[in-house]
């Protein structure tokens, strides 16, 4: 259960090596260690995550999980569910990729819309349903400034996190009168992996204060932030541009 | 689905969505029983608990206002027989005619008999009477297998009868019960209070023995004062009036029940407005109003005792993100750790406003109950940013001190922490385990608190 402060008691990380959601995990457990489980593809990482977790006092539960094998998501989301309640379930696995080859590349292109959005759709529907059921509980989506208004430069990534957007915007809805809180989460440029050797655009930050504000955003029941929050009135600012004008930003 | 209502507790904290039935009698209360769910059921009564555990994430919730007669009222022997949904409220007014008073009344009426004995509720009068459960001479249970025991506090069953007393209704579901209420000759109190310059003069004059020549007695204290006003206090002790006592034109209609509510609160305030600017306004104006010494003046029982009931929805004024009571117990002895706890809250950022200490007598034998002889200590916190923080540091200055925690109030701490304060837990949760073995009751409270299995 969430107390009174909104401290959660568990919580499911999908892409159990995503840096934003361990950093989400980790803020959390800094106030109250908590029952952490891990969907993720078996790795060094997700180990090297676990241990750190623990060393943190969490007990940590390792869940096989691949976000390319569709139909085996509600299994792995019923799995998850076994140990009791899940408090906070939180979104986080995705691809970057690269935007020439996904737009020329029909396999590259399918694997990015697979995982970036169907997948997040298949665990979507999944969670929604154990949510559903015990009356409670938070799902947290990583979405992205990208998908607000396609750029030249980034738009496959956009278009799959334009659609994961969407449905978890529409999942608040659906799950709201159930008790459950959905928070969606837009991040602009955050200096990880994924991102590691690109050029940093303006307002670039942390994974560390991208779970800052994911977690106060879910203690506080939020249904969509961006982070940081600057971020909202400069895409508010971006998506009312002419497209003569837009084309033209260096961005 | 239609049939999942959200429910929260006094607080207005962690909302949960529970499907909510409304039984009319006993045999209701075990078809629900029987038709409950996996994720079990629990009572709920006018969900004045500050935390969660009226409140039953996924499952069932049993909203027992819907069972509210009371069946008879013995002037003679003061034994009252009732329904577990009558509000303390209802009986008051039922039975001041016969000049019976209810043994113990906590700081609203608005608290139903089966919660009372759920929470083993207390008093200003503890020190003299007990806590609620002390008053209860039988109570009707629904337990798991969906049949209802009658339990008495010293016959066959008077394990489980403890049990339920204290035991946030994880034993079955109270239907009906009898209590003992006691004489009065009027509805009034004669009052003393004295205003304190400090913590320190507040401690003495509760602990020099005058105490317990009052039947009720309370203080409030300011915990934004700091330095030479840290933990002033207003200090209000009394007991019912005899009718010689009362001024003439009162002595007509002594048993009088005198106690409007004046508004309810529109649930349109900001998260956020009752801040340490405010409160500590409040408080100042809370000390400054009160008199610095007074003798024997009447006061009914809205003014000596429950004036928040003078206000409905008053939990509005703090907003939607809403608030929470953090109430603590700590042995006789332990004076320094509670000047501690108000030095901490007093340099800290956040700031409460109504503040109760009150000095217990003994407690009763139910494991779970919270009253033991010591120091009650209650205060208010807005939920804001880092209040997590500060609570835990609290907790850690209670524990040491050998204190514990009200469940009735309790929303935020963590099992262990719990459990650290009730040594005889193990004792009620065999007792609990022997009579629902599937767990079938079951709470937001007891999955946070791990209460149950």
């Amino acid at each position: 259960m969430i107390d009174a402060v909104g401290n959660p008691q568990s919580i499911l990380l999908l892409g159990g090596t995503s840096e934003i959601g361990l950093a989400v995990v980790e803020a959390f457990a800094g106030d109250r260690p908590l029952r952490v489980v891990l969907a993720a593809r078996p790795s060094d990482r997700l180990d090297a995550a676990r241990a750190r977790l623990e060393a943190r006092g969490c007990a940590v539960e390792l869940l096989p999980f691949d976000a390319e094998s569709l139909d085996t998501h509600a299994d792995v989301v019923r799995k998850a569910f076994t140990g009791g309640d899940i408090d906070v379930a939180v979104v986080a696995f995705g691809l970057l990729g690269d935007n020439e080859q996904a737009w020329t590349d029909v396999s590259y292109a399918a694997r990015l819309a697979q995982v970036n959005y169907t997948a997040a759709v298949t665990v979507g529907v999944a969670l929604a349903e154990r949510m559903r059921e015990q009356g409670h509980g938070s799902i947290v989506a990583f979405s992205s400034v990208a998908g607000e208004r396609a750029r030249r430069s980034n738009f496959v990534y956009g278009s799959t996190k334009a659609g994961l957007d969407a449905f978890y915007s529409g999942l608040t809805e659906a799950l709201r009168p159930h008790g459950v809180t959905v928070t969606v989460v837009r991040p602009g440029f955050v200096h990880t992996r994924m991102t590691e050797g690109m050029r940093p655009t303006p307002l670039a930050t942390t994974p560390e204060a991208v779970a800052a504000t994911t977690v106060d955003a879910v203690r506080k029941r939020r249904e969509l932030i961006w982070t940081p929050a600057a971020w909202r009135f400069v895409m508010s600012a971006l998506r009312h541009l002419p497209r003569a004008v837009f084309r033209r930003l260096p961005i | 689905m239609p049939d999942s209502t959200s429910l929260r507790g006094w607080g207005r904290t962690a909302p949960t969505t529970a499907k909510v039935l409304v039984p009319r009698s006993p045999d209701d209360v075990s078809a629900a029983i029987k038709t409950a769910g996996p994720r079990g059921v629990i009572a709920r009564g006018l969900g004045r608990s500050y935390g969660d555990p009226a409140q039953n994430a996924g499952g069932t919730v049993l909203d027992m206002t819907g069972l509210a007669t009371i069946h008879s009222i013995d002037a003679e022997t003061g034994i009252v027989d009732l329904d577990a949904g009558v509000s303390l409220d209802t009986l008051m007014r039922a039975a001041l005619p016969y000049g019976l008073w209810v043994p113990v009344l906590p700081g609203t009426r608005q608290v139903t008999i089966g919660g009372a004995i759920g929470a083993d509720i207390h008093g200003k009068n503890h020190h003299t009477k007990g806590s609620f459960g002390n008053h209860v001479r039988s109570l009707d249970l629904a337990t798991a297998d969906g049949s209802v025991r009658r339990l008495t506090p010293d016959g066959p069953d008077s394990e489980l009868f403890w049990a339920t007393v204290g035991g946030m209704g994880l034993t079955g579901v109270v239907v009906r019960a009898t209590v003992a209420l006691h004489r009065t000759e009027s509805a009034y109190f004669v009052v003393d209070t004295d205003r304190t310059a400090d913590l320190d003069e507040l401690m003495s004059l509760l602990t020099d023995g005058s105490d317990d020549t009052y039947g009720y007695s309370a203080a409030w204290f300011d915990t934004t004062t700091t330095g030479a006003q840290l933990g002033r206090a207003v200090l209000t002790r009394g007991s019912l009036a005899t009718v010689d006592q009362l001024p003439a034109k009162l002595r007509s209609d002594p048993l009088k029940f005198d106690a409007p509510q004046l508004l309810a609160f529109p649930d349109v305030f900001p998260s956020g407005l009752a801040n340490r600017y405010t409160l500590r306004a409040f408080s100042e104006l809370w000390y400054r109003k009160a008199p610095r010494r007074q003798r024997g003046s009447i006061q009914n029982i809205t003014a000596f005792y429950q004036v928040l009931d003078l206000f409905g929805d008053w939990n509005r004024v703090y907003g939607s993100r809403g608030f929470l009571q953090y109430q603590f117990l700590v042995p006789f002895g332990e004076e320094p750790t509670f000047r501690r706890i108000v030095e901490k809250i007093a340099a800290s950022p956040h700031a409460s406003g109504l503040n109760v200490l009150k000095r217990f007598g003994e407690g009763n034998q139910a494991p779970l109950s919270f009253p033991q002889p010591g120091w009650t200590i209650t205060v208010d916190f807005p939920i804001a940013r880092g209040l997590h923080r500060l609570c835990e540091e609290l907790d850690e200055l209670v524990l040491g001190a050998g204190g514990r925690f009200y469940l009735a109030k309790e929303s935020r701490v963590s099992a262990a922490t719990f459990r650290a304060g009730y040594p005889r837990f193990d004792e009620w949760r065999k007792v609990r385990d022997a009579v629902d073995p599937e767990g079938v009751f079951a709470s937001d409270m007891s999955r946070r608190l791990e209460l149950t299995k």
